[in-house]
């Protein structure tokens, strides 16, 4: 029941230290809902998480061991939902999602996800012609495909996921996380508040970044 | 090798759907070696003994054209971080990116330059010279271009810096390039200067995709 924990984490981009000595700690079946001002330093937290981003000090560890003594099994165990939605604009919402499924070794079941955030009707459409959030709900199925998976990843990172949706789509989402909670997976999600906050509320801790570059529990 | 082979099969796949860029390099590789002729002369004796040279100098533009927009997209849209979390790694993502980027743009090229080596009247015996040197060479451009597309990735006016951190690494490959072509215009040897071309096509094939990696990897964080 370890999960993911940070010790001292640190994090400089530029001259400016974004945050300075960070003890977090994640236990499986949880979700962390990171809360902060702009700039406050959530999306370079999710980056040094997720392994994009060095941390200037401090460490992170899995199961109480350091992710960094193996890189790749980190890398592996990790879902990362960015600010961009990473779709090509000339490629079906299928053909989008089956690339990264494959690219990262997961069955590319792909209708259960589409239809999970039920867009499963655009399934043939070039991304180019998808609005801002139907965009965010394919990139957000890429998470419905890996939990559809035998080897999907355990910890998932989401950088501001509701950003561009709907009430139903939030609603959607949440039932994806809270069934990737309910099988011992992680969801450290940074928010600025609102539904999915609300719909997740019972299984979540709470932190939040200050713009001094420290961090409060609860 | 699944992973390269699913880059490569997807880039392909991009470029066929909305590239452009490949059907540019081509038409700029034909313009700019039309317009010689008309600055320097259309001298018959003269052409040939130019020709080599100024195939090669436009391939290696018409090769640059396309070289900015290598990691861009993938930069912009937040592919970039997830290639990186993937299991292929960074070093395969270089090697697949400058790998479509040769079968888009240097096999195209490859494909035009007997049109122009019948207008610079080059003799049949130098064809030959002339598809091997670019054979080898081509992939060279790629490979080497793929690191300054690394190194300029966000850069502001990344397309004119990419061109200075370039050009000065493609000289080797035009010297040695259009010295082929010069050779068997001669009636000299040109195996040395292939083999020279080869091994630069493997120093490149080790060593490109490793340093594109750590320019990615600079990139990214």
């Amino acid at each position: 029941m370890q999960g993911l924990t940070t010790h001292k984490l640190s994090c400089i981009r530029g001259d400016r230290a974004v945050f300075a000595g960070l003890d977090l700690e994640v236990k499986p079946g949880r979700a962390l809902l990171l809360t902060g001002a702009n700039g406050s330093g959530k999306s370079s937290l999710m980056r040094v998480l997720a392994g994009l981003l060095p941390a200037a000090a401090g460490h992170i560890e899995w199961e109480g061991a350091d992710i960094s003594e193996d890189p790749d099994a980190h890398r592996a165990r990790v879902a990362y939902i960015g600010h961009a939605d990473p779709l090509k604009p000339s490629m079906t919402a299928t053909e989008n999602l089956r690339f990264w499924a494959r690219l990262y070794g997961l069955d590319p079941a792909i209708e259960p996800a589409l239809y999970q955030f039920s867009i499963e009707h655009l399934a043939d459409v070039p991304t180019r012609y998808f609005s801002a959030g139907q965009k965010r709900r394919l990139n957000l199925a890429r998470l419905a495909a890996g939990q559809n998976s035998p080897a999907g990843p355990t910890l998932w990172l989401l950088d501001e996921p509701a950003t561009g949706l709907d009430p139903g789509a939030v609603s959607m989402l949440a039932n994806t996380i809270l069934a990737h909670l309910s099988n011992e997976g992680i969801a450290i999600i940074s928010t600025h508040g609102g539904r999915l906050d609300e719909l997740i509320a019972d299984h979540a801790d709470h932190f939040t970044l200050q713009t001094t570059g420290s961090g409060v529990a609860g | 090798m699944i992973g390269l082979t699913l880059l490569v099969r997807r880039e392909l796949g991009l470029a066929l759907r909305g590239g452009t860029d490949a059907v540019m390099a081509v038409v700029f590789f034909v313009l700019a070696a039309v317009l010689f002729p008309f600055g320097v002369g259309a001298d018959p004796a003269m052409l040939p003994r130019i020709g080599g040279g100024i195939i090669w100098v436009v391939a290696l533009l018409a090769a640059m054209l396309s070289l900015e927009r290598m990691f861009s997209a993938d930069y912009e849209d937040g592919s970039l971080d997830l290639l990186y979390l993937s299991p292929v790694g960074l070093g395969t993502l270089a090697l697949a990116k400058a790998l479509s980027h040769w079968m888009t743009t240097g096999v195209l090229l490859l494909i035009a330059a007997p049109i122009l080596a019948l207008l610079y009247n080059l003799p049949v015996s130098a064809l030959g010279a002339l598809f091997l040197s670019m054979l080898l060479g081509t992939p060279i451009l790629s490979l080497v271009g793929g690191i300054g597309a690394a190194l300029t990735l966000g850069a502001r006016r990344g397309g004119v810096l990419l061109a200075l951190l370039i050009l000065p690494l493609y000289i080797p490959v035009l010297i040695f390039g259009a010295g082929a072509i010069d050779g068997a215009v001669a009636g000299r040897p040109i195996a040395p200067q292939l083999m020279v071309l080869g091994g630069f096509l493997l120093a490149a094939l080790a060593l490109a995709p490793w340093a594109t990696a750590a320019a990615l990897r600079q990139a990214i964080e």
